[in-house]
This record gives structure tokens, C-alpha cells and sequence, in this order.
């Protein structure tokens, strides 16, 4: 399991070829991958968006970031699990976030993903600061995702 | 000894001040420390509170040496359409 904030731009599938390139342990144990790459747009709440700043809480996010993975991992039984988070100044189609998980089945590894990511969004203290073109906004909430069964 | 106290995002913005501390013999809770950090302006409703990178509530109980922590809702991860 690895989890990092990062404050400069990451190419998430270099992160993903590099983490699974290091699973020497596991080979031939996961037969399912669910990955995550959430990437910073440039629309919000109908206006165009022209950059952003993310601020965290060094020392509390990352220990929140851990405790989301271990949980992760002990209720679906993971092989492996990866968060990368950006942070500070970042332009539209920068990679904000990559979530994966290693499971033997697409089942666990699935939930997981889904857990990891909804649980990073709502616990995890990251803070958006939005640049329009006339003035800058901090974002006040998270849009909830679809429930999955509904 | 002393509480050091942290501000967030939108908060330490309007407030103007990143971090301070406040004297731990008059704080007994996380609503004392707001009260001697910040003055007579009440706690926003939607304030979340930490204490030692723990998420805690204004009635939580404070001690010599923490690190309480005020800031507005997370707004992490990428957002769903």
C-alpha cells in the first residue's frame, strides 16, 4: 500500500505502470485492477474555470489518506492499494487524484476503488480554491455521487 | 505550556491568521479555544474541528500540548457529474 501527496503534476498511468511494476510479491495473486484518475475540468457550477489551488492540512491529511487504504485493504481483503493526491496550483486537465486497488476478484477490487475514492472525498481534509475569470472561489461542496444500486 | 491552534482554506483566509496559540489553563474544550483564539464571533454551523489531526466537536476536551484545528467542509477528490 502506498499513499502520497504530491504538489507537482503526475501522469497518473506512469505512477500506476511504476506501483504495479514494484508488486513482485503478488504476481499472479490479483486477477483484477480497479483504478481511478480524477482530473481537474475547466467548467463548475456553469462558469468556466481557469485554474485552481488545493490546499491540505500536512500532517492530518496523510494520516487520514493511510487510514482510508488499511481500512480498505481489511474489508475486501486487498492485495494492494495506491492514493496519489495533488496539491497547491493546478490547470484544467492536470490529474488531480488516482485511486487503485488489488484484489483476486473484480468484485472487491471494484467496492474498493468506490470506497477509497468516496471516503478520501468526504473524510480526507483537502480544501478547492476555484480561478474564474473575474475572481477566485473556495468550492463549498462536494456533489455526492450516484448510489450505486438506485 | 500552550494549545496551538490552526485555521483552513475559506477560514484562515477570513480570519487572517494560518496559525496561534491560545493559554491551555483557560481552554477546557474545542469552543473555549475557538472563543480565545478568535473572540465573540460564534463557530460557523458547518465548522469541523480536529484535535491532534483527529476529527473532534466543539465540545471535545482539549489539553496542554494539542493541536486543535478549525476548518470549513473538505471539498477533496474530483467531483461527480
Amino acid at each position: 500500500m502506498r499513499t502520497e501527496i504530491r504538489a507537482t503534476p503526475f501522469d497518473p498511468w506512469q505512477e500506476l505502470a511504476t506501483h504495479q511494476g514494484h508488486m513482485d510479491r503478488v504476481v499472479g495473486k490479483h486477477g483484477a485492477a480497479a483504478v481511478f484518475v480524477g482530473t481537474m475540468r475547466d467548467f463548475n457550477a456553469g462558469e468556466e474555470v481557469q485554474g485552481m489551488f488545493l490546499e491540505h492540512y500536512p500532517g492530518m491529511t496523510e494520516r487520514h489518506l493511510e487510514t482510508i487504504c488499511e481500512e480498505a485493504i481489511r474489508r475486501w481483503d486487498l492485495l494492494d492499494a495506491l492514493i496519489i493526491h495533488r496539491t497547491g496550483a493546478m490547470q484544467p486537465g492536470d490529474p488531480i487524484v488516482l485511486v487503485a486497488s488489488w484484489a483476486a476478484h473484480r468484485g472487491p477490487a471494484f467496492a474498493a476503488c468506490r470506497y477509497l475514492i468516496e471516503e478520501l472525498k468526504s473524510r480526507a481534509p483537502f480544501w478547492k480554491k476555484e480561478h474564474l475569470a473575474q475572481e477566485s472561489r473556495w468550492v463549498t461542496y462536494n456533489t455526492p455521487a450516484t448510489p450505486l444500486n438506485k | 505550556m500552550a494549545i496551538t491552534v490552526k485555521f483552513f482554506a475559506s477560514l484562515r483566509e477570513r480570519l487572517g491568521c494560518s496559525e496561534t496559540s491560545v493559554e491551555a489553563e483557560q481552554a477546557g474544550t474545542a469552543a473555549d479555544v475557538w472563543r480565545l483564539a478568535v473572540g465573540d464571533e460564534p463557530a460557523p454551523g458547518n465548522l469541523l474541528v480536529a484535535i491532534n489531526m483527529e476529527y473532534a466537536t466543539l465540545e471535545s476536551t482539549v489539553e496542554d500540548g494539542d493541536e486543535v484545528a478549525f476548518f470549513p467542509p473538505v471539498t477533496g477528490g474530483a467531483r461527480e457529474d
